[in-house]
C-alpha cells in the first residue's frame, strides 16, 4: 500500500467539475439529512436516546474484553463458531480456511465495511473463490472496481446513467435505461441465480449482544437474509466494537440507526441471528484490525462508538461537495477522517484537514462522537508527528512568530498603504495564493482599524493611555 | 466595568468599519472601552492548523494586552471560540484563565451581559439574511441549530429585530457552513469556494439584499465568492446595523 498522502483537495476539485453529478450528490444526501431531521422531530426523546446510546457504548468499550468473552461463551452455546482476527490478513486467512474446509467456491455476501477494511475480495479471488456482492449499491461498486463512496449508500456518487453503462457491460442490458426500477430488476435477475447456487454466504453485523451470544443485521434490500440463509454456511465478519451488553440495550440503537442514516423509522429487515440453521454452520469472525490500539488513544477512543449510520457524511458540506472517493480510504467523510489516520497516519494525514470544523457532524451523530473536536485534535497530533507539508508548517511558524511581535506585525501591514499588496510577501504568495482562483480578494481599505483608532481616539486622550509592555 | 476591545486581524485590515461600529456601539451603550494598540491575533489560525505551539506567542501577547480588563469583547465568533475553548498553547495561569473566562463575542455580550433592549438610533430599511458562523452557532451557541431539533432561539435575531425597518428572509439551508474554515479556504479552495457560492446564492434566492453576520471572516470569503460569481448581494457586520448604519 502506498504511503503517499491522499490528495483530497485535488480529487474534490475534480469532483466539482462535473455539475450534474455534484448537484445530485449534494441534494440526495441533503435530502437524507432533512428526512433524518423529520424523524428526530417526531421523537421528543431524541436527545435522551443519543445520550443513552453514547452511555451504553462508552460503558461497553470500557469493559470490552469481558463483554467479548461473554459473547463468545454464549455464542458457542448457541452453536456458533467464534474466531478472533487480530488484523485484516488474519481475518482473510480465517475466512479462506472456512471456505476451503467446505470446498466453497461461490461466496455471496451482503455489505460489510470490515471486509473492505480487510481487502478480503482480492484475497479470496486469488484462492479461486468467486465473491458476489448482493447489496445493489455495493454490487455496482464491485462491478466498477471502486471502493464504496458512502458507508450506507455505496454508489450514491453515481447517476442512473452510470449504472446503466456498468450493467450493460456486465449484464448485457440496454445502456440507455434510465429507470431505476428497471436497473434494480436487472440486478435482481442477475443476482438470483448466483444466490441460489452459492456455497457460502457472508454478512456483517450491526450489533452483537453479549448476554445472548447473538447478532443483528439491519438491511433494506433483504439481501443479507438471502446471503445468510440460502447457503448452509454463514460467515459473519464483525468488528469487536459492535457489542452491546444486553438485548434490552438494542432497542435504543435500532431506534436511532435508520432514522439517523436514511431518515426512515426502521430498516426493512432487522434480523436476529441466534445460531446456525438446521443442517447448517454459522461462524462469527471478530475483527480487531487496529481497534484495540484505538481504544487506548485518549483523544480518539470514542470514535469506536460509531454505529456506521453515515449521518455525519450526509450532513457534511465538504463531503457532499467532494464525494466519498476523494477521501481515498475505506471510510470517508467526517468519521473516516478521524479513524483512517489510525490505519495509516501518513497516507491519511490530509483527511483531518478536509473539514471546516463546522461541527454539524458531531451534532447529528446518534452516539455523540465529538467528531469535529477529534478532527481538531488529529491536526495537533499530525503536526507533532511531522505529517504536515513543510511549506505550510513553515508558514504557520512564521505567522505565529509575527503575531507575537506587534511592532513587526504593524510594520508588515504598513509596508505600503493598506492593501493586499501590503501583506507580508510570504503570506501573499504562499498562503493566500489559491484564494483568488474562484474568489475575489478582499478590498483594500484606506486605513486599518488600528490607524483609525490612533488618529481618532488616541490623540484625544492623555498620553498615558497608550502604555504597552515591551 | 472596564472593557478591552479586541479587533481581529482581518477586521483590522479589511473591515475597519466593523471595528469602528463595535467601538461606537459599546460607547453609545455607556461602556468604558479601551483598545490596546499592540494587539495582533488571538492565535486561532495556528491553533486550527494543528500548529498549536506556534500559537503561543500570539496567545501570550493577547493575555499581556487584555489581562487588566474586566471583560474582553470582540466582534468575532470564531476568535471568541478560540480564546474560550482552545487557548492552551501557553501555561494556564490565573491571568490566562481570567482572560478566557471573560472573553465575549459582541452579540452575546450585548444580549447576555448588557441585556440591551433597544437600539433607538438604528434603522435599516433592507431585507437581510442572517449568517450565523459555525463558531457562534455550534460553539458559542448564540442560536439554536437544526441538528438538535431544539426550541428555536437566536440572540443575533433578538438584537436585530429591535432595529427599525429591517426585514428578514431565511435561506433554505440556514445552518450550513459557508466554507471559510480558516486555512481550509486556501488548502481546499475549490470546495471552500463552492460552499461559499452556494451559501450566497441561497440567501440571494431567498430575497436578501444583505447578508448580515457577526463574523467578518465568513463575510470576507462569501463576498469574494459573490463578486466572482456575480451574485448581487451586499454584506454587513451586525455591529454596523446595531450602531445605526443605513447601508
Amino acid at each position: 500500500m502506498s504511503n503517499k498522502p491522499v490528495n483530497h483537495a485535488r480529487a474534490a476539485e475534480h469532483f466539482l467539475e462535473d455539475a450534474p453529478h455534484l448537484q445530485f450528490h449534494d441534494e440526495r444526501l441533503w435530502d437524507m439529512r432533512q428526512k433524518r431531521d423529520g424523524q428526530m422531530h417526531m421523537l421528543p426523546e431524541w436527545q435522551d436516546l443519543r445520550e443513552e446510546a453514547s452511555r451504553i457504548k462508552e460503558h461497553t468499550l470500557s469493559r470490552l474484553p469481558e463483554y467479548l468473552e461473554q459473547f463468545e461463551e454464549n455464542a458457542k452455546k448457541n452453536g456458533i463458531h467464534v474466531h478472533w482476527a487480530r488484523d485484516g490478513a488474519e481475518h482473510n486467512r480465517i475466512v479462506g480456511e472456512i471456505l476451503k474446509a467446505h470446498n466453497a467456491r461461490n461466496l455471496i455476501k451482503s455489505k460489510s465495511m470490515v471486509t473492505e477494511e480487510c481487502d478480503m475480495r482480492p484475497y479470496l479471488e486469488k484462492q479461486g473463490v468467486t465473491v458476489t456482492e448482493t447489496d445493489l449499491g455495493e454490487r455496482i461498486q464491485q462491478l466498477d472496481d471502486q471502493l464504496p463512496s458512502h458507508i450506507v449508500v455505496p454508489a450514491v456518487h453515481k447517476l442512473t446513467s452510470d449504472v446503466a453503462k456498468i450493467f450493460a457491460k456486465d449484464y448485457h442490458t440496454d445502456p440507455n435505461i434510465r429507470d431505476p426500477h428497471l436497473l434494480a430488476e436487472a440486478q435482481r435477475q442477475a443476482a438470483r441465480p448466483v444466490i441460489l447456487h452459492a456455497d457460502a454466504g457472508m454478512t456483517g453485523g450491526n450489533f452483537v449482544v453479549a448476554e445472548t451470544g447473538t447478532f443483528v443485521v439491519c438491511t433494506n434490500e433483504g439481501n443479507a437474509d438471502l446471503s445468510a440463509t440460502v447457503p448452509n454456511l454463514h460467515i459473519a465478519t464483525i468488528g469487536i466494537e459492535r457489542l452491546v451488553p444486553r438485548m434490552a440495550d438494542l432497542g435504543v440503537f435500532i431506534r436511532l440507526l435508520s432514522r439517523s442514516a436514511l431518515g426512515s423509522p426502521i430498516t426493512q429487515y432487522t434480523t436476529h441471528f441466534r445460531g446456525p440453521q438446521k443442517g447448517g454452520e454459522m461462524h462469527v469472525v471478530l475483527v480487531d484490525n487496529g481497534r484495540s490500539a484505538r481504544l487506548g488513544m485518549e483523544d480518539f477512543w470514542t470514535s469506536l462508538k460509531c454505529i456506521r449510520c453515515g449521518a455525519c457524511m450526509n450532513t457534511c458540506p465538504v463531503y457532499r461537495r467532494s464525494g466519498g472517493l476523494s477521501y481515498g480510504a475505506v471510510y470517508s467523510g467526517p468519521i473516516g477522517a478521524i479513524i483512517d489516520p489510525t490505519f495509516n497516519e501518513r497516507k491519511y494525514s490530509t483527511l483531518p484537514y478536509a473539514s471546516t470544523l463546522n461541527g454539524s457532524c458531531t451534532n447529528v451523530c446518534p452516539v455523540k462522537i465529538n467528531i469535529h473536536e477529534q478532527l481538531y485534535k488529529w491536526r495537533r497530533v499530525l503536526v507533532q508527528h511531522h505529517e504536515m507539508p513543510f511549506v505550510k508548517r513553515e508558514i504557520m511558524h512564521m505567522a505565529g512568530k509575527l503575531m507575537g511581535q506587534p511592532k513587526m506585525y504593524r510594520a508588515a501591514i504598513k509596508m505600503t498603504e493598506v492593501s493586499l499588496g501590503s501583506m507580508p510577501r510570504f503570506v501573499l504568495y504562499n498562503w493566500l495564493n489559491p484564494w483568488g482562483k474562484h474568489r475575489e480578494n478582499p478590498h483594500p481599505v484606506k486605513q486599518t482599524f488600528n490607524d483609525w483608532y490612533r488618529k481618532n481616539r488616541e490623540k484625544a486622550k492623555p498620553a498615558a493611555a497608550s502604555e504597552t509592555k515591551k | 466595568m472596564k472593557i478591552g476591545l479586541f479587533i481581529p486581524c482581518y477586521i483590522d485590515a479589511f473591515y475597519p468599519e466593523a471595528g469602528i461600529a463595535t467601538l461606537e456601539l459599546l460607547e453609545k451603550l455607556g461602556q468604558d472601552v479601551e483598545y490596546p494598540l499592540d494587539q495582533t491575533c488571538c492565535g486561532q489560525p495556528m491553533g486550527n492548523s494543528g500548529c498549536n505551539s506556534d500559537a503561543a506567542a500570539a496567545e501570550a501577547l493577547f493575555v499581556r494586552n487584555f489581562a487588566k480588563y474586566d471583560k474582553i469583547v470582540m466582534p468575532s465568533g470564531s476568535c471568541t471560540h478560540h480564546v474560550r475553548d482552545n487557548f492552551d498553547a501557553i501555561p494556564q495561569t490565573d491571568e490566562v484563565r481570567h482572560v478566557r473566562e471573560n472573553t465575549y463575542e459582541l452579540v452575546e455580550f450585548l444580549h447576555d451581559i448588557l441585556k440591551v433592549d433597544a437600539f433607538p438610533w438604528a434603522e435599516f430599511n433592507h431585507t437581510v439574511g442572517l449568517h450565523n458562523s459555525c463558531g457562534t452557532l455550534r460553539a458559542l451557541r448564540t442560536a439554536s441549530m437544526s441538528e438538535l431539533g431544539e426550541k428555536p432561539f437566536s440572540k443575533p435575531m433578538d438584537l436585530l429585530s429591535k432595529v427599525k425597518g429591517i426585514r428578514f428572509v431565511t435561506p433554505k439551508r440556514p445552518d450550513e457552513c459557508c466554507g471559510f474554515g480558516g486555512t481550509f479556504s486556501v488548502t481546499e479552495e475549490a470546495v471552500s469556494a463552492k460552499m461559499g457560492v452556494d451559501k450566497v446564492r441561497d440567501h440571494y434566492q431567498a430575497g436578501a439584499d444583505y447578508i448580515v453576520s457577526a463574523d467578518s471572516s465568513c463575510v470576507m470569503h462569501q463576498q469574494g465568492c459573490a463578486e466572482r460569481a456575480g451574485v448581487p448581494i451586499r454584506f454587513i457586520h451586525i455591529a454596523q446595523i446595531l450602531n445605526g448604519a443605513a447601508e
